[in-house]
């Protein structure tokens, strides 16, 4: 079994917003890194999640589906997960997985930032 | 509902938990890695810093690449799909036009379902399951469905026409898209009206010094009527339909493989806005288009009566 090939930052902005920023490939492989993080950022729950993905590698459809699962796992919680920093070809993948119409994607940290504190 | 029991290293000792949130006995047999847990200040945000560090492969720098690996592997955007050069017996009704769904945009309960068979005491690497699984994927199927296979194969941005037993001697039309194809793994994405609202990821990985197939579906059912249909019996002939998959495709390599089953509701609500995707339904689609046979038939009779006078 490959070993995963990502690292997640977790950074508490305030008591309403968690920043996870990925770097490297997102595939069923990254699940227990982003589900870690995810029980970091939780902790204590805030309003918003926000998903840095600048310096995102490789994602391939398993990496897309921890993301659904993820955010089925966020909107339980009545949270908002975010996102920012997709480049155009993964904005593409977003749009024609129709992820697109349940992540909100901002062009900037301080764009989501502003969003989830709405 | 524990969601890191959903890694693809771990095994399920019981049976098939048809229809129910319980995994049953999941036990996790090996982690990716080491995660190490540690918290710096970051002075110029005054927040708090928490680092997960998953373990990085043995090149251990991480560099930004100008174009993205995946690039070649994942599907052009479209907005809807369009069937080309398929036979005459294959029916694009329901997949023509229409556009891909996701588990999002689906109705029903959301389920991971995950299929695998060890392919133990052959010789054969994860890419060479992928390229045979790739090029005689309907063969391994149940007899009387049928794919039909673009002309390409199965390559990123492909649409394949499916006709599928549904019981009672009906038939239903659709289709797939080929979401993603790599060396190791391809999904196919479901259009409006199929059963599923979502994708089916095929794989093949090394584990324990033998290779893996396995079949995930992240799905649930698109409208109202499906998920009816799937709890009267419909999940459990699907998972029919996957076990007996997997078992064709070890046999294949000459293994006669023992095909394990998880299966983990991950959101158990129904998604009442989507319930209009019932407009969509291909099975009711289906079946008007083929009690309507003898209308078109006797009308195109007509016309080449005309033609000929």
């Amino acid at each position: 079994m490959p070993q995963a090939n990502v690292k997640m930052t977790v950074r508490r902005i305030n008591d309403s917003i968690s920043v996870i920023d990925i770097q490297g490939d997102v595939s069923a492989f990254a699940e227990h890194a982003l589900m870690d993080a995810y029980t970091q950022a939780n902790t204590p729950p805030p309003r918003a999640f926000i998903l840095n993905f600048t310096n995102l590698e490789y994602m391939n459809s398993s990496g897309i589906g921890l993301l659904v699962t993820l955010l089925i796992r966020v909107n339980r919680q009545k949270q908002r997960l975010l996102a920012y920093g997709l480049s155009e070809h993964y904005q593409h993948i977003f749009e024609l997985t129709r992820l697109n119409e349940a992540i909100s994607i901002y062009n900037s940290e301080a764009e989501a930032i502003a969003a989830g504190m709405a | 509902m524990d969601m890191t029991s959903s890694s693809p290293n771990e095994s399920y000792d019981g049976q098939d938990s048809q229809d129910t949130n319980d995994v049953g006995d999941v036990r996790a047999t090996d982690t990716t890695g080491t995660t190490e847990t540690s918290t710096m200040p970051d002075a110029a945000q005054t927040s708090e810093v928490l680092e997960t560090v998953q373990t990085v492969q043995t090149s251990g720098v991480i560099a930004t690449p100008l174009s993205p690996r995946d690039a070649a592997n994942w599907a052009e955007m479209v907005s809807t799909l369009r069937v080309a050069h398929m036979p005459s017996d294959a029916v694009s009704l329901n997949v023509e036009g229409r556009r891909v769904v996701g588990p999002l945009q689906g109705f029903g309960k959301m389920w991971q379902k995950t299929f695998w068979v060890r392919l133990s005491g052959v010789q054969v690497t994860p890419a060479e399951v992928i390229t045979t699984w790739k090029e005689e994927f309907p063969t391994f199927w149940p007899k009387g469905n049928r794919f039909f296979k673009p002309l390409t194969g199965i390559a990123p941005g492909e649409v394949a026409v499916l006709s599928l037993k549904v019981g009672g001697g009906m038939r239903l039309s659709t289709g797939v898209l080929v979401l993603y194809a790599d060396d190791e793994s391809f999904t196919l994405m479901t259009p409006q009206g199929h059963v599923l609202a979502g994708w089916i990821t095929f794989s093949a990985y090394e584990e324990d010094g033998a290779t893996v197939a396995q079949a995930q579906l992240l799905i649930r059912a698109n409208d109202p009527l499906y998920e009816i249909g799937l709890l009267m019996g419909g999940h459990r002939q699907e998972n029919q339909f996957w076990i007996h998959t997997l078992s064709a495709l070890a046999a294949r390599f000459g293994v006669n493989g023992i095909v394990q089953t998880r299966q983990i509701c991950i959101d158990p609500r129904l998604q009442w806005r989507q319930a209009g995707n019932i407009w969509q339904n291909a099975a009711v689609r289906t079946t008007i288009y083929t009690l309507g046979a003898p209308a078109r038939w006797v009308r195109q009779l007509g016309r080449r009566g005309g033609n000929q006078l």
